[in-house]
C-alpha cells in the first residue's frame, strides 16, 4: 500500500520535472526567436530609413553637380570622387603590402613564433578602432607636412584598414590551397617564388579578391579616420596633396546642419552608401559561395 | 666524371639567378609581414608621442582628474574614460543575451532552410556603416526615446532604490543609454556570428548523446554546447567589447557630447572616440595634445581587450587541432 504510494508520489515528482524541463525548453526557444527578430526588425528599420528619407532626393544632379552652399541645390559629384580617388589610392596602397605580408605568414613563416605574433597582431589591428588609425596618420603624415590636410594623408589611413583584411584573406585563402600542388610544382624544379605568384596565387585567387572586395565595402564608409586627415573641400578637387571630399565626411558635415537642403543630401548620400556597401559584401558572398560549391 | 663533379660544385648561373631571386622575394615579403608590427607599434607611440605635452602639464593626474576644461586648459581624463566604459557596458548587457539567442535560433532552432538567410541576414547588418548607425540614432531613434523611453524609464526603473538614479533624467532622448543601444544593434552581428561558428564546431556526437538521453533543447544547448565553447564565446564577447569601446561616429550623433560627469544613464555625456571626433580637427596645442593622449588610452584599452578576445579563441581553435 504504501510502496504504491511512493511510487505514485515518485512519478508525480517526475511528471513535474518533466512538465518544468518543457516549460524551460519552451521558453528558451520562444525567446531566441525573439532575439532574431530583434536583430532582423533593426535591420529592416535602418534600411527603411535610409531608403524613405534618402529616395526623394536620388536624382541625376545627385552625381553631377557639386555639394551647394546652404539653401541651394545641388548634389555630391566631388563627394564621390573624392571617395573614389581615396578608397581606389587605399586600395592600390594596402593590397600588394597586404598580399605580400599574408603570403610570408602562410608560406615562410611556418611553425615560427613571430608568424603566430604578426597574426596576432594583424587580428588586433583588423579590429582597432579607425579613428586611433586617423590619429595615427595625423601625426604621421599631417603634422609632419605642417598641418596640411590632404587626399594623400586620407588614403593612407584608409589604406591602414585595407592592410589587415586583406592579410588575414591572403594568409588563410594561401593555407587551403592544397601541398600537394607546391609539392609538384617544387618538384618540376620551379623556383619558389614562381610557385607562389603562379601556382599559389592562382588557387587562391577567389578568396584574395573577396578579401579586397570586403575591404573596399568597410573603407568606403568610413567617416572617422578621414575627418582629420583627407577633411572635406566644398569643391571639384583633383589635388592629392589639398584637401577632398569624401560622401561620409560631407554627410556627417549635412546632417549635423539646420539646412534642409543640406539634410537631404546627407540622406541621399546615405542612401547610395549603404547600397554600394550591401551590394559589395553580397558580392564577396557569392564568390565565396560560388568557390565553395564548385570545389565540392 | 670530372664534368659532373665541376657541374656539382660549381652552380648553374640560370640556377644561381633562382636562388638570388628566390631569396629576394622571401625578404620583400618578410619585411612587408614586419610593416604590420611597425604599424601597430607606430599607431601607439605616435600617440603617446603627440600626447607629451599634456602628460608634461597634467602629469598622472590626467588619467585620475574630471576635470575637462580646454577653456582654462585643464585636462583630465576621466569624464570621456568613464562614458566610454559605460556605453560599452550597456552594449554589452543587451548584445550579450540578443546575440546568444540569435546563435542558438541559427544553429538548433530555425529550420535548416532558413539558417542561412537568416544568418547573412543578421551579418548584414554588420557592414551597415557607423555613420548610417549614427543618423538612424540621431532622427529616429532619439524621437522615440524621447516620446516613450525616456518617460517609461523615469516612472518605472526610476523610482526603484539604488538603481533608479541612473534612471532619472530630462526627455532629451540623447544620452549614454541612447549610446550603449545604439552600440548594442552594431556589435550584435559579431557576437553572435562568432558565437554561431563556435557553437557549429561542438562534435555531432556529443549533442546527439544527449538529445538520446531524452534532454530538451535548451539543456543540450545549455549544459553541452556552452561549456564545451566556453572560452571562445567569451572571446566573442570581448571581440563585441572591443568594437564597442572604439566605435566613433555611432555613438557621437546620439552620446550628446558633454564632457561632465552624471550617474543618470539619459543625460548626456561622452566617449573618447567621440570626443575625438567632434573637436580633434579644431583643437590646436595643449587641447589637441590632450585628445592625442586620450587616443592612446583607447588603444591601450582596446589592445588589451582585443588581445583576451584573441587568446580566449585561439584556445578553442587549439584544443580543436589536437584532437
Amino acid at each position: 500500500m504504501s510502496t504504491t504510494r511512493t511510487a505514485e508520489a515518485s512519478t508525480r515528482v517526475a511528471e513535474r520535472l518533466y512538465r518544468k524541463r518543457r516549460i524551460v525548453n519552451r521558453v528558451a526557444i520562444i525567446l531566441s526567436c525573439a532575439a532574431a527578430i530583434f536583430g532582423l526588425f533593426f535591420l529592416a528599420w535602418i534600411l527603411w530609413t535610409t531608403i524613405s528619407k534618402g529616395i526623394g532626393s536620388i536624382s541625376l544632379a545627385l552625381f553631377t553637380e557639386n555639394t551647394p552652399p546652404p539653401m541651394q541645390a545641388g548634389g555630391l559629384a566631388n563627394a564621390f570622387f573624392g571617395s573614389a580617388v581615396m578608397c581606389a589610392l587605399a586600395i592600390v596602397i594596402g593590397t600588394p603590402l597586404g598580399i605580400a605580408a599574408g603570403t610570408w605568414l602562410a608560406e615562410y613563416a611556418g611553425a615560427r613564433k613571430i608568424g603566430t605574433v604578426i597574426r596576432f597582431v594583424n587580428d588586433i589591428l583588423l579590429s582597432a578602432p579607425s579613428i586611433v588609425l586617423g590619429l595615427f596618420v595625423y601625426t604621421l603624415v599631417v603634422a609632419q607636412m605642417g598641418g596640411g590636410f590632404s587626399a594623400l594623408a586620407g588614403a593612407i589611413a584608409l589604406a591602414f584598414i585595407v592592410l589587415p583584411v586583406v592579410v588575414r584573406t591572403t594568409d588563410e585563402m594561401l593555407r587551403l590551397v592544397p601541398a600537394q600542388m607546391r609539392e609538384a610544382a617544387l618538384s618540376l624544379g620551379v623556383p619558389q617564388w614562381k610557385v607562389i605568384v603562379q601556382v599559389l596565387y592562382r588557387g587562391a585567387s577567389a578568396g584574395i579578391v573577396t578579401g579586397i572586395i570586403l575591404a573596399l565595402a568597410r573603407i568606403s564608409g568610413e567617416t572617422a579616420p578621414l575627418l582629420f586627415t583627407s577633411f572635406g573641400n566644398q569643391y571639384w578637387s583633383t589635388d592629392l596633396t589639398q584637401p577632398m571630399a569624401s560622401v561620409p565626411v560631407v554627410m556627417n558635415q549635412f546632417t549635423a546642419s539646420p539646412y534642409e537642403t543640406w539634410q537631404s543630401l546627407a540622406w541621399a548620400g546615405a542612401l547610395v552608401l549603404t547600397f554600394f556597401v550591401l551590394v559589395l559584401s553580397m558580392i564577396a558572398r557569392a564568390i565565396l559561395l560560388r568557390n565553395k560549391t564548385s570545389n565540392d | 666524371m670530372t664534368t659532373i663533379a665541376a657541374r656539382g660544385s660549381v652552380p648553374q648561373p640560370e640556377s644561381r639567378r633562382d636562388e638570388l631571386q628566390d631569396k629576394g622575394f622571401s625578404y620583400v615579403l618578410a619585411f612587408t609581414a614586419f610593416f604590420v608590427l611597425i604599424a601597430l607599434a607606430g599607431a601607439a607611440l605616435s600617440m603617446l608621442w603627440g600626447g607629451r605635452h599634456v602628460l608634461a602639464q597634467e602629469g598622472l593626474s590626467f588619467f585620475f582628474s574630471a576635470e575637462w576644461n580646454p577653456v582654462e586648459n585643464r585636462y583630465g581624463a576621466l569624464v570621456p574614460i568613464f562614458g566610454t566604459l559605460v556605453t560599452a557596458v550597456i552594449a554589452m548587457i543587451i548584445a550579450v543575451p540578443v546575440s546568444f539567442g540569435i546563435a542558438l535560433y541559427l544553429t538548433e532552432v530555425a529550420p535548416s532552410w532558413l539558417r542561412t538567410p537568416v544568418g547573412s541576414a543578421i551579418e548584414l547588418l554588420a557592414g551597415i556603416p557607423s555613420i548610417i548607425y549614427g543618423m538612424w540614432g540621431l532622427f529616429v531613434l532619439v524621437p522615440v526615446m524621447t516620446e516613450y523611453g525616456t518617460p517609461w524609464l523615469n516612472d518605472h526603473l526610476g523610482t526603484l532604490p539604488v538603481i533608479g538614479p541612473m534612471f532619472q533624467g530630462p526627455p532629451i532622448g540623447i544620452g549614454m543609454l541612447t549610446a550603449g543601444f545604439v552600440l548594442a544593434i552594431m556589435v550584435i552581428p559579431f557576437v553572435s556570428s562568432v558565437m554561431r561558428d563556435v557553437f557549429l564546431t561542438v562534435p555531432s556526437r556529443l549533442k546527439e548523446s544527449a538529445y538520446a538521453l531524452g534532454a530538451t533543447k535548451w539543456e543540450v544547448v545549455w549544459d553541452i554546447v556552452l561549456p564545451y565553447t566556453k572560452s571562445a564565446v567569451v572571446g566573442g564577447i570581448f571581440l563585441g567589447l572591443g568594437r564597442a569601446l572604439g566605435e566613433t561616429m555611432a555613438v557621437a550623433y546620439v552620446v550628446g557630447n558633454t564632457v561632465r560627469f552624471s550617474v543618470s544613464l539619459l543625460e548626456p555625456g561622452t566617449t573618447i572616440a567621440a570626443l575625438i571626433a567632434n573637436d580633434f580637427a579644431e583643437a590646436t596645442d595643449t587641447y589637441r595634445s590632450a585628445l592625442l593622449l586620450l587616443g592612446f588610452v583607447l588603444f591601450i584599452v582596446t589592445f588589451f581587450v582585443l588581445a583576451i578576445a584573441r587568446l580566449m579563441l585561439m584556445q578553442l581553435a587549439r584544443r580543436e587541432g589536437l584532437k
